[in-house]
């Protein structure tokens, strides 16, 4: 009588999503790999599960956004899952609560998971040390913006088919941008070689020590030269006080242009966070080109997020036995 | 937990011949098959629903659409455990509104996989009638739920567990009774 004992090596999943700097390369293609259904899931005509009926996912912005926190709410809408909504402009904060006591009031409400944006880097980790519920971070300072990495991945995967050994430039304000760290973060899992432009002051050597594999360029020609993917970031004048540069300067030594664009690779692509400005980092021409993935970016965001939230917030406390067969047959 | 295998319920010549009745069987009861698609629900009922085509393409000269099933996302069961079953992409590439589906598994227990893989044909359109195939029906059904075609009916007792082995997932094939011991 032949035994078979069954017994299977699980990856450790995350907990919580508080950056990708914490994350392994498997841990990252899991995601990516799991983000895959939901993305044919959009070009459904019914787009309503019922996975996390009952559930409900509490959205604490505490810094404006518009694009990230309609994609959670919609991640979580589509499964099943009800949002708790608390927005900077219009919440207590605004009469001086602190961000422990909001998360804590937030948490009697007895969500499933939280979404936290917050102007301070570390928020997200501050209130994970003090919750029994999952974290995901949507965005801390100047930080990390996991989310945002793991679906400009997704994206960088469907258009080059691999995100293995991927030559990079970024440009804009990198001292500002949690994409850009955790984009870093990210790619150099998969042996990336970034090469950094913008004014310089937006461009401290400290970011080299981000991963191996950095160097910073001063000139945008020569930046894009052999670049496969092409970040273009956002001028983020709410984070500047004193521009360095007048926007005038700006558009003639760094706007992405199509003459510029030609110093890639001819099958470079084009990535940015969004929301656009068009005319000012990026030529219309060039954002609304064949190598843009500007708008795949956004939808690839839902997917993305639903199997974020589907899990993190599904499931039974963490001590719940693991299920003992892929399928009821 | 351990288990041990009890006795071998199917050989692989009466697994061919088993899919190969029941190719007959959906091209007689269904009144014309061009109607007709496969839905394999993952991760055996696939080859087994890309075998009956096979099947009916070589008896009948018809080629019928098959597509596969994921059910992860419908399940009934995910609150109840720790860490969540990787989840699969459909492959559907045909509309499913008006089609005549015949949703294929390798067994039939509960009825809670039927239900989810029903739930997951409606997110998708409206068919005009959705029949089961199964190769094992091993009855302890917890739902309304019966297979219009059937391999073969075998009894069990709650502890024992119908092993379907096919040779492209499990690199052999036949199908096993096998029993939990602790």
């Amino acid at each position: 009588m032949a035994v078979s004992v069954t017994a299977k090596s699980v990856m450790q999943r995350p907990r919580h999503l508080l950056g990708i700097e914490s994350l392994t390369a498997e841990q990252i293609t899991f995601f990516l790999d799991q983000a895959k259904p939901f993305q044919e899931f959009q070009r459904h005509p019914l787009k309503k599960l019922a996975t996390l009926r009952g559930k409900t996912v509490a959205l604490a912005f505490f810094e404006p956004s518009t694009r990230t926190r309609i994609s959670f709410a919609t991640a979580a809408a589509r499964l099943g899952a009800d949002t708790m909504n608390l927005q900077a402009e219009s919440s207590s904060l605004k009469k001086g609560e602190s961000l422990i006591d909001t998360v804590w009031t937030l948490e009697a409400m007895r969500p499933d998971g939280i979404v936290i944006r917050h102007s301070a880097s570390g928020a997200p980790d501050f209130i994970a040390r003090r919750l029994e519920i999952p974290v995901m971070n949507a965005g801390d300072g100047t930080h990390e913006h996991p989310t945002q990495a793991l679906l400009d991945a997704l994206t960088i995967r469907d258009r080059k088919g691999r995100l293995e050994n991927l030559r990079v430039t970024i440009l804009g304000d990198l001292l500002h941008s949690r994409v850009a760290r955790s984009n870093i973060h990210l790619l150099s899992r998969f042996g990336a070689q970034f090469t950094l432009c913008g004014p310089a002051m937006w461009l401290p050597k400290e970011l080299e020590c981000l991963a191996p594999n950095i160097r910073r360029v001063a000139q945008i020609e020569k930046a894009l030269e052999g670049a496969d993917v092409v970040m273009v970031l956002r001028v983020q004048s709410e984070r500047i006080h004193e521009p360095p540069i007048s926007m005038d300067d700006y558009i003639l030594r760094y706007q992405l242009t199509p003459a510029r664009l030609r110093y890639a690779e001819p099958d470079a692509i084009v990535l940015h966070p969004g929301p656009i400005i068009r005319g000012l980092e990026i030529d219309p021409a060039v954002a609304d080109g064949p190598q843009s993935c500007i708008l795949e970016q956004v939808t690839n965001g839902l997917a993305v997020r639903m199997a974020l939230l589907f899990h993190l917030v599904s499931g039974a406390p963490p001590d719940a036995p693991h299920p003992a067969k892929e399928t009821p047959a | 937990m351990r288990v041990i295998e009890k006795r071998q319920l199917m050989a692989p010549e009466e697994i061919d011949r088993t899919l190969q009745r029941l190719a007959h069987e959906i091209v007689e009861k269904s009144g014309g098959t061009s109607n007709v698609v496969l839905i394999g629900v993952r991760r055996r009922g696939v080859p087994l629903a890309q075998r009956l085509a096979k099947s009916i393409k070589r008896s009948a000269n018809v080629e019928i659409p098959v597509g596969t099933l994921d059910i992860t996302l419908y399940r009934d069961d995910l609150s109840t455990v720790a860490s969540q079953p990787v989840i699969q992409a459909n492959d559907i590439p045909f509309t499913v509104d008006n089609r005549d589906i015949v949703l294929i598994d390798d067994v039939l227990y509960t009825g809670r996989t039927a239900r989810a893989a029903m739930n997951g044909l409606f997110d998708l359109g409206r068919p005009k009638r959705i029949r089961m195939l199964v190769l094992i029906d091993r009855g302890h059904r917890e739902l309304p739920i019966e297979a219009t075609f059937i391999g073969r009916t075998v009894t069990t007792s709650d502890s024992e567990i119908i092993e379907v082995r096919l040779m492209e997932i499990d690199n052999e094939e036949r199908v096993m009774l096998v029993d939990r011991v602790d």
